[in-house]
């Protein structure tokens, strides 16, 4: 999962990381944010993550948190 | 990033199905490339296991050694099957089985995308654990 499918939503700032990273971020209380489709989050999704769609992001950007780092990723690579 | 497959937690209508990694067991015996064939077959054999994983440094898988009879003096790597089958530990349990069942194999390795050993999976331990997942709930006496 990366984050590279959202750059373009998501604006400056965003890049790519692997899941150590990603556990680190978690660890300091980053926002996981899954922009699958809803059926797709709600079938499984990682642990702690919401589910915004990609499609609606841009709409709903403000409910993420703007204090901490956000993760946001699609789908698994494996 | 691959997280399912390291066996990251997961959440969702599926993520309580069971799964390859959960059923695994994590107490496999290992040994090394450069190990005399018959240390790790008297250690295998004191276990109760029938053979042992072969890992480097790094506890990836390079093989198997399930051939424990021969010269003792071998090393592992000159008599192990290299590149054995894995599947990832997120792998459902019925997915797993069934590949078992097809292939006609007992076992498989369970490692995570990287190559790491995460356990070895029984084929026996799989359709156990399915068949009691499935088995209907006891209802109680009126």
């Amino acid at each position: 999962m990366v984050a590279i499918s959202t750059r373009a939503v998501m604006g400056m700032g965003a890049r790519e990381i692997g899941r150590e990273d990603v556990r680190r971020l978690l660890a300091g209380g980053a926002q996981l944010v899954e922009v699958l489709p809803t059926e797709e989050y709600e079938r499984e999704h990682i642990a702690g993550a919401v589910g915004i769609p990609l499609a609606r992001l841009a709409h709903e950007v403000d409910r993420l948190p703007r204090d901490r780092a956000i993760v946001v990723y699609c789908y698994d690579s494996q | 990033m691959d997280w399912f497959a390291n066996g990251g937690p997961r959440e969702g209508r599926e993520a309580s199905r069971p799964c390859a990694g959960e059923t695994a067991r994590r107490d496999v015996p290992t040994c090394a490339a450069t190990d005399r064939r018959g240390d790790v077959a008297r250690r295998v054999r004191d276990a109760g296991w029938p053979l042992a994983v072969v890992l480097d440094g790094e506890r990836v898988v390079l093989g198997l050694l399930d051939a424990l009879d021969g010269d003792p003096a071998a090393a592992v790597e000159d008599v192990m099957r290299a590149a054995p089958t894995t599947i990832r530990p997120h792998v459902t349990l019925e997915k797993a089985a069934q590949s078992l069942k097809t292939r006609r194999h007992d076992r498989v390795l369970v490692t995570t995308s990287d190559g790491r050993l995460i356990g070895l999976l029984w084929r026996a331990d799989a359709e156990r654990r399915l068949a009691q997942s499935t088995a209907p709930a006891q209802t109680a006496s009126r």
